[in-house]
């Protein structure tokens, strides 16, 4: 009796790997669109405080500098921590920048964008707010976390 | 005549090695999961600081006046009481009610009803108490839940207090 279904050692098993290797580019594909590259003006260690009313600004800030407040109080400005005595010189320098690289026209739009810890003494922010004033900035921005969405 | 030795026999399957690729991909997949940061969405309040100084005590001259609200905090910056010029509010809430009561929605700036709230805050009290603040005064969310009707636009901070 011959015997017709055998298993002939020499040959490989080999099975279709297609599907995981789409998933695999779905997967690739999904983390490069979702990549939130670090950002120097989004500090995680601040908590921004939340509000239903907070919504995303509708127009794109021409020129706008964000000076962050930490829980412990601390002020961060591009990335670098920064006492409040040196804060002053920083504005300057920051407005003086401003004003060279903008037309009359928009001299007046900069603007300072506040980004809060929710546990930050508020007597801090209103000396950032008054230090934003002498140098000379009057446009205001608070941010808060969305939490009407 | 004898067949060539150069043929090609159609029914084999020409397989390449795709094991470094998928390695690549694993590699990808596994740099962009530590490196993945979910932020939340920050927004903005659509709010005017008017200037501190006597430019802005001519402007206030020719506006409504200003309604004043203040915080007071313990020394843990926890929120002990809101008092609306001489009046004790329960809380935010009420202090909304109040404002509502006070202001028509959505004024056109450069009217009459551009009012005009100056908070007057303890040093330590924490920022998120006025924030909360601002949100009472500043708008709330109609019946659709999207649309911000606006009631007080102007919002500015009194004096710093000193620290205690």
């Amino acid at each position: 009796m011959k015997i017709k279904n055998h298993i002939d050692t020499n040959s490989r098993l080999c099975f279709d790997m297609t599907p995981m290797i789409d998933c695999t580019f779905q997967l690739v594909i999904f983390f490069m669109l979702t990549l939130n590259y670090a950002q120097e003006n989004q500090d995680e260690r601040i908590k921004l405080p939340g509000s239903e009313l907070a919504k995303p600004s509708q127009t794109v800030l021409d020129s706008s500098v964000t000076l962050q407040l930490t829980q412990e109080n601390t002020v961060i400005v591009g990335g670098d921590e920064v006492d409040i005595s040196e804060l002053k010189k920083l504005l300057q320098r920051e407005r003086q920048l401003i004003l060279a690289n903008t037309t009359k026209k928009r001299k007046q739009e900069s603007t300072i964008i506040i980004r809060a810890d929710r546990s930050a003494q508020t007597g801090k922010v209103q000396e950032i707010i008054q230090l934003c004033q002498q140098t000379g900035f009057e446009r205001f921005v608070l941010r808060a976390k969305d939490e009407g969405a | 005549m004898k067949r060539g030795k150069h043929t090609i026999n159609t029914e084999e399957r020409l397989e390449f090695d795709m094991t470094p690729m998928i390695d690549c991909c694993f590699q990808l997949i596994i740099f962009f999961m530590l490196t993945l940061r979910f932020s939340y969405q920050e927004g903005d309040f659509n709010i005017r600081m008017p200037l501190a100084g006597a430019v802005a005590k001519q402007v206030d001259d020719l506006q409504s006046p200003t309604i004043k609200v203040r915080l007071t905090a313990n020394s843990r910056g926890e929120l002990t009481g809101i008092t609306m010029g001489d009046r004790k509010l329960r809380g935010f809430k009420d202090l909304h009610q109040q404002i509502r009561g006070m202001v028509r929605p959505n004024p056109r700036p450069g009217t009459g009803g551009d009012q005009e709230v100056e908070f007057d805050c303890d040093y330590k009290l924490k920022y998120d108490h006025v924030v909360q603040g601002i949100t009472a005064v500043s708008g709330y969310l109609a019946d659709d839940g999207k649309t911000v009707v606006k009631l007080i636009e102007k919002v500015k901070f009194a004096q710093i207090r000193p620290k205690q």
